[in-house]
């Protein structure tokens, strides 16, 4: 690497050490090749203008400090005099800021080319595994996550400040919209992150209860904008998967929860499953029950981006699945979106005379729309939900995909490698 | 030249194969060395295989590389830092000529001696925490107490290397005595007071490595600067891997503090025996540990006034830390330093000729560091809402060497009498009562990810791997 790949288009892949985490030992400037490592009595910082990102301080830091790295702007590159004040490293820019400058996104196209044929696969010798199509890493203009601030030894505590039904009252499934506030205690969220909730008292076994996770509801800057609270969709578990009468521990916890109690709270979590920033970016979402969750983050998100003009040309396209209307979260918020801002598909698999619809089937119909998209390099895929139904929505995909002519094997290795297709099922 | 070949029975970069006689000598020296390793390294740790860093070149992209070995099988080796042909000599008398490759005559009784006491505080701190494998809190401490163990071995390697390379038959003598010195035998202890003292548990542990490993950060940047250019590559690239130790230390205690801090916003409560009862170490523990440790590593830097560091530094032995980036003479002769001395009941600053008080000089900028990282330390409360601070003692508390020696001062710097100090002991340093206590909280905590009730989990993982990564594999 070097320094003209580190800058594109006026952004630069900034190099910097976490004060938190530095020890001061000098190994960095000691090992650096072209003096771009200095340090004052307080902090040890890295000269933007120098540093060439060769990487040869990553694995000599003996506490992973150095491995940090912050898009911005050319112009607003922190200086070493910034640096050396530094107590923690701040916060990645916001993305509207970052989006504002427009870095030029990989184009399907290219990618394609690029990527090798996999091998040919004899029909019927291989099961068709969706898992492996789903991403690991985020794309390419997500935000930063904090992970793991609070890790399961050691839980943060929060205060319920709302809880109510947010499905229709009298159905047997019912779905609680919480929210979670932190008060001054660092909680940093993204849309497509999970948090652990620990329910209180013990198993069977005496042994405390494990942390559950949910999927964060609300987007990055709160279920109220400004405070630092967050919101969750959780469905009370009355059966097992079987359909066999059971009490969920956490869900049950959850959904009775009242204005004012406390919550031990572990995460965040996830580091993958994110939504992409830049302006022309389009998100497919396809969820099945509290799977609806981390859309509704990032929908809310972008409608609140909307209202400052910039996502224009991205596309918003929604796939929900749920048994009976009742039984759907947030049905009443959702009707009230424009149709020029979400493309809205409901599918129900219980309605009473009606044939059984689920996602995959409306993914189906709307095959044309889902083919141009996936050769749009600006487009993400995410899935989320009841685990039953990641299978069904990757092929439904890869038929898409070999309807229109398209190889699924690439597609599906590039959509997987760049962050584009993102799985999460429970 | 810099990559180090493993196929050879000790791995260097030093083209080993060409000095026959010296590839012999280092090859019987190896088994004693073994030998020392089954005896008093790290106990019951045979079969473990440990995911360990080793150098495979003395280059950024060589000396981390990452892998489960088992210890006794790591290839400890002989490293030094890539040389310049045209180094000079850039302090003392000699300043300017052409820096040594071979020992000069004149100084060869004094860098023996820097070397041997160097060489001797290595296997030292192996034998010091030889059994904390058995407490370690975590997997992933197991792992960073073996990974400082294998290198301190190592640090040892290349001291011994040093004395059969340039010192011919004295030097291989002295090689031997580092492997029969023990640390805390009443008959043959090692060189040093610190390295006598006992490493008892984790909390110690870190103290140590968050002090002790500093002051060997400190002694191998002076020597890391010195005329003898063997001496001085060999240092620069044990200072690398010594920065892995401190990092051990300070991010032990950090997390001794966030799980402390933690217990006692969950109480509520700063009372100590509360801390303590539920299974946490509390801030005064910790204080008291810091003070003893604080006190003991500053002895090591020798008397405030010392003819020998003068010798040192004007011959071009030993310089300063980061000596080429003072701006002054590099000489020395005629300047002044303050040192501290006690007349009347009463503290006093004096002047001393610089040259005499090197040793207070480099002991001042290891308290500097020293005390910006307790600053870091203090963050982690700050973080937590908890307004205790920890601080350290004054310079002439508890101190056994140099003109401070057996004066009676409190942690704040007041002068004290005997019964005061009789009457305060237990407040200021760790009573036997503070021993027993943190020895009832080691328990051996193994299982991947998970850690003992008084320490917090690290931020990262080693190498990026993942917290509940398996670090030791038992076999
Ligand atoms: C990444 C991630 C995100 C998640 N996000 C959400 C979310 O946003 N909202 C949400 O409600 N849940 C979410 N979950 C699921 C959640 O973590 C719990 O599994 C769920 O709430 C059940 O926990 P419980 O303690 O109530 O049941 P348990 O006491 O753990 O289990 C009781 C029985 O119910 C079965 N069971 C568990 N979950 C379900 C289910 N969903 N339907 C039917 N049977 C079940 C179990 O197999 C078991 O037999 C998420 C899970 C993951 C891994
Ligand atoms: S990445 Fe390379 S150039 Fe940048 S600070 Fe590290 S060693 Fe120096
Ligand atoms: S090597 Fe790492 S820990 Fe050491 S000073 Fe550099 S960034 Fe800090």
């Amino acid at each position: 690497m070097d320094t003209t790949t580190l800058i594109d288009n006026g952004i630069l892949k900034q190099h910097l050490i976490d004060p938190e985490i530095c020890i001061r030992c000098n190994t960095c400037e000691a090992t650096c090749p072209v003096g771009a490592i200095t340090h004052d009595d307080n902090n040890y910082v890295v000269r933007a203008d120098v540093c060439n990102g060769c990487m040869a301080c990553i694995s000599p830091c003996p506490t992973g400090s150095i491995d940090n790295w912050r898009t911005m702007p050319v112009a607003r590159a922190y200086t070493i005099e910034e640096q050396l004040t530094w107590e923690a490293l701040p916060p990645e820019l916001a993305p509207d800021v970052l989006a504002a400058e427009g870095a030029a996104p990989s184009a399907m196209d290219t990618a394609l080319a690029s990527s090798a044929p996999a091998a040919p696969v004899e029909p019927g010798t291989q099961a068709f595994r969706s898992a492996q199509y789903g991403a690991t890493v985020p794309p390419w203009s997500a935000a930063h996550p904090y992970t793991n601030l609070f890790p399961p030894k050691s839980p943060t505590t929060a205060t319920v400040v709302g809880n109510f039904n947010c499905t229709e009252a009298g159905f047997e499934s019912e779905t609680h919209h919480v929210v979670l506030d932190f008060g001054s205690m660092p909680f940093p969220v993204l849309e497509g992150q999970s948090i652990g909730i620990v329910p209180p008292g013990t198993d069977v076994l005496g042994k405390a209860h494990h942390a559950r996770q949910y999927s964060i509801a609300s987007p990055r800057n709160g279920e109220r904008p400004g405070y630092n609270n967050l919101a969750l969709t959780v469905k009370r578990v009355t059966t097992d998967h079987d359909g066999n009468a059971v009490r969920g521990v956490a869900s049950n916890y959850v959904c009775d929860l009242k204005v004012g109690d406390k919550v031990q709270v572990v995460g965040p979590f996830g580091s993958s499953f994110l939504m992409p920033n830049h302006p022309r970016s389009h998100i497919v979402m396809i969820c099945t029950g509290t799977g609806s969750a981390p859309m509704r983050a990032m929908t809310e998100w972008r409608r609140r981006l909307r209202s400052s003009g910039k996502f224009e040309g991205g596309k918003l396209l929604l796939f929900f699945g749920a048994r009976t209307q009742q039984e759907l979260p947030y049905f009443g918020p959702l009707q009230s979106l424009p149709k020029d801002f979400i493309d809205i598909n409901l599918a129900f698999s219980r309605t009473a005379g009606q044939p059984r619809r689920y996602v995959q089937d409306l993914m189906r119909e709307r095959a044309a729309d889902l083919a141009a998209l996936l050769r749009d390099g600006n487009t993400h895929f995410y899935v989320c939900g009841l685990k039953s139904m990641e299978e069904g929505v990757v092929m439904a995909l890869r038929d898409i995909a070999r309807d229109s002519g398209l190889e699924w094997e690439q597609v599906g290795a590039v959509l997987q490698r760049e962050g584009r297709l993102h799985l999460e099922t429970y | 030249m810099s990559t180090i070949n493993y196929s050879e029975k000790i791995p260097n970069n030093v083209n080993l194969g060409e000095d026959r006689t010296l590839q012999r000598a280092l090859e019987g020296w190896q088994p004693n060395f073994i030998n020392w390793w089954d005896d008093v390294g790290p106990e019951g740790s045979t079969n473990h295989e440990v995911y360990l860093r080793t150098a495979v070149s003395v280059d950024p992209q060589g000396w981390a590389q990452f892998g489960h070995v088992k210890m006794r099988d790591y290839r400890w080796g002989i490293f030094l830092n890539p040389g310049d042909a045209n180094r000079e000599i850039h302090f003392g008398d000699h300043k300017g000529e052409k820096a040594w490759q071979d020992v000069p005559g004149e100084h060869r009784a004094n860098l023996r001696r820097i070397i041997v006491t160097q060489g001797d505080t290595e296997p030292a701190s192996v034998e010091q925490q030889r059994h904390l494998g058995l407490t370690a809190p975590s997997m992933y401490d197991l792992r960073n107490l073996f990974q400082i163990n294998v290198e301190e071995g190592r640090h040892l390697w290349a001291m011994v290397y040093l004395l059969h390379k340039h010192f011919g038959r004295d030097g291989r003598e002295e090689a031997e005595a580092l492997l029969q010195r023990t640390s805390g035998d009443v008959d043959n202890p090692r060189i040093l007071g610190a390295f006598n003292e006992k490493t008892p548990d984790w909390l110690a542990f870190f103290m140590f490595t968050y002090f002790t490993d500093r002051d060997g950060k400190f002694q191998l940047s002076a020597l890391a600067e010195s005329a003898f250019d063997p001496l001085a590559r060999t240092t620069k690239f044990m200072l690398t891997e010594e920065a892995h130790h401190m990092f051990v230390g300070e991010s032990g205690v950090s997390r001794v503090l966030a799980r402390t801090a933690q217990v006692m916003n969950e109480l509520k409560t700063d009372d100590p025996a509360k801390v303590r009862a539920a299974g946490a170490i509390d801030l005064g523990t910790v204080q008291r540990y810091l003070n003893f440790h604080y006190s003991v590593t500053i002895d090591l830097f020798g008397a405030d006034q010392s003819s020998n560091a003068a010798i040192f530094y004007s011959s071009g032995l030993k310089g300063r830390y980061e000596e080429s980036k003072r701006t002054d003479d590099h000489i020395l002769k005629g300047q002044t330093y303050k040192v501290l001395e006690v007349k009347d009941g009463q503290l006093l600053e004096k002047d001393v000729p610089m040259l005499n008080a090197l040793n207070e000089v480099l002991r001042d900028d290891f308290i500097k560091d020293s005390m910006a990282g307790v600053g870091r330390w203090n963050k982690v409360l700050e973080k937590a809402g908890i307004p205790t601070r920890l601080s350290v003692p004054h310079k002439a508390f508890n101190r056994q060497i140099g003109a401070l020696a057996g004066i009676k001062m409190s942690p704040d710097g007041r002068v004290v009498n005997e019964v005061e100090w009789a009457a305060k002991r237990d407040e200021w340093l760790p009573s036997a009562e503070d021993f027993a206590f943190v020895a009832s909280l080691m328990g051996r905590v193994v299982e991947p990810g998970k850690f003992a009730g008084w320490i917090a989990p690290p931020v990262m993982g080693i190498n990026r791997q993942p917290i509940d990564f398996e670090y030791v594999r038992f076999n």
